[in-house]
């Protein structure tokens, strides 16, 4: 039985096989509509993620599966102090598989040591966020064709944006694979990343501050929103929330090919006036997500269509 | 050159890093045992210029060797039988730690869930650092 605790579990040449699988169940969803049938997905969510826990429900639902679980954890029995391992080892009688959203770090990898179901990491504090790193990469070789070979741009909040880090690791497995990373000084990659993960493997990058500077370079723009609960102050965050907002002006010197992403939710970092521009690739990147949720429930569940 | 003569069976804990000795004896809860325990500071050392020198009478069995190189991996330890140094033992830093040091991370799942064990694995061998296998934290 394997799980899915962070981006890294699966190899460049397994994660291949799951976006050739999520491929295609986008060509002949028909042929996997009941893959799934008298299965259950067990959405363990500790604290709102509309968005993940409903891409995760979709993606059970367009398999042919049910679903059952809790969307905060006032809801669950962990208000009643029940740890983690204990609520994984009842699931575990009730469902097949289950996806756990948690404010703490580290609490899937808990639930993972004592499951007799697999566990799917549907993202754990500041720390991981594996399935959004899947939709990520399978957007960008959905959309490129490839995953190496790309100058890739990261704006906005660079220093607590765990999908940031969680791609540059990941991306960084694949070669000739660039970075411009564009952000205020407060809000950097973290040291580690530049150090273990970028210096380390001899990746070419650049940080910079003006977004419309870089903007003729890249390949992909990965825009991210500066997330309130991260900061400390008020201030601060009001300081920092509009550093880039995304318009037309400043798409025009982009590559007419270049393909603008963005985990959402968006606040104003993206101007509601690109949504109609070819360039982007945001709300399909929604659906990739199901795709690639879809493809990793098959494959953690070992069913094969 | 000191004598370690007078301990009959036990260990010796040599070469320890001026000054540690006292972390090792709170890390070994070695205020706990019965038996009898010195601890030498500051002696002389030809290799070290100053080390010290913990004897601790008994098995092997009191002391954590992961404990050890974790602290200090220079330490050699040597077991004692009738007198007579009989073995050697280097410790190296170990790949895995449990319960031996805490995280910090208030983000942690450890910081709710007291009845986790508190393991941390080797990420920089270099630059001895450790993370949580939890949270990936850097332990400081």
């Amino acid at each position: 039985m394997r799980h899915l605790l962070s981006p890294l579990d699966f190899s460049v040449d397994e994660l291949d096989r799951l976006m050739d699988l999520a491929d295609d169940i986008k060509a002949h969803p028909d042929k996997y509509k009941e893959a799934c049938k008298g299965k259950k997905l067990a959405t363990l969510f500790y604290e709102p993620s509309t968005r993940t826990r409903l891409s995760f429900e979709a993606a059970m639902l367009n398999l042919g599966g049910s679903v059952l679980g809790f969307s905060s954890a006032d809801s669950s029995s962990a208000a009643k102090g029940e740890s983690v391992s204990d609520t994984i080892r009842v699931i575990s009688c009730y469902a097949d598989i289950c996806a756990m959203r948690h404010p703490k770090e580290g609490a899937p990898m808990v639930a993972a040591m004592k499951s007799q179901i697999p566990v799917i990491n549907a993202g754990d504090g500041g720390h991981q966020h594996p399935t959004q790193t899947l939709t990520d990469l399978l957007t960008i070789r959905s959309l490129k064709g490839h995953l190496g070979d790309m100058t890739v741009g990261l704006c906005g909040d660079l220093k607590f944006g765990r999908t940031v880090h969680s791609l540059i690791e990941a991306l960084v497995r694949y070669p000739g694979i660039r970075f411009v990373l564009i952000s205020p000084e407060e809000l950097r990659v973290p040291s580690y990343i530049r150090e273990n993960v970028l210096d380390a493997g001899h990746i070419p990058y650049e940080e910079v501050r003006d977004l419309e500077t870089a903007m003729s370079s890249l390949d992909i723009l990965y825009m991210t929103r500066v997330q309130k609960e991260r900061f400390f102050s008020e201030d601060e965050y009001i300081r920092m929330k509009d550093c880039y907002i995304l318009d037309r002006a400043k798409l025009k010197t982009a590559k007419p090919d270049m393909s603008i992403l963005h985990p959402l939710p968006r606040v104003n970092e993206i101007s509601v006036e690109v949504d109609d521009d070819p360039r982007a690739a945001y709300f399909p990147q929604a659906q990739y997500g199901v795709y690639i949720r879809m493809a990793l429930i098959l494959d953690l569940l070992e069913i094969t269509v | 050159m000191l004598n370690i003569g007078g301990l009959k069976d036990g260990i010796v804990l040599d070469h320890i890093q001026a000054g540690k000795s006292m972390d090792i004896y709170k890390y070994l809860k070695l205020d706990k045992l019965d038996c009898q325990v010195a601890i030498i500071k500051n002696a002389r050392s030809n290799k070290m210029g100053r080390k010290d020198i913990l004897k601790i009478e008994g098995g092997l069995d009191v002391v954590d060797l992961d404990v050890l190189g974790y602290i200090d991996c220079n330490i050699t330890v040597n077991i004692i039988k009738d007198e007579k140094i009989i073995e050697k033992k280097v410790v190296q830093l170990p790949k895995k730690l449990t319960n031996i040091i805490k995280c910090k991370n208030p983000r942690c799942i450890t910081s709710i869930e007291q009845e986790l064990p508190h393991i941390f694995f080797l990420a920089d061998e270099e630059n001895q650092v450790y993370r949580c296998a939890y949270c990936e934290e850097k332990h400081k």
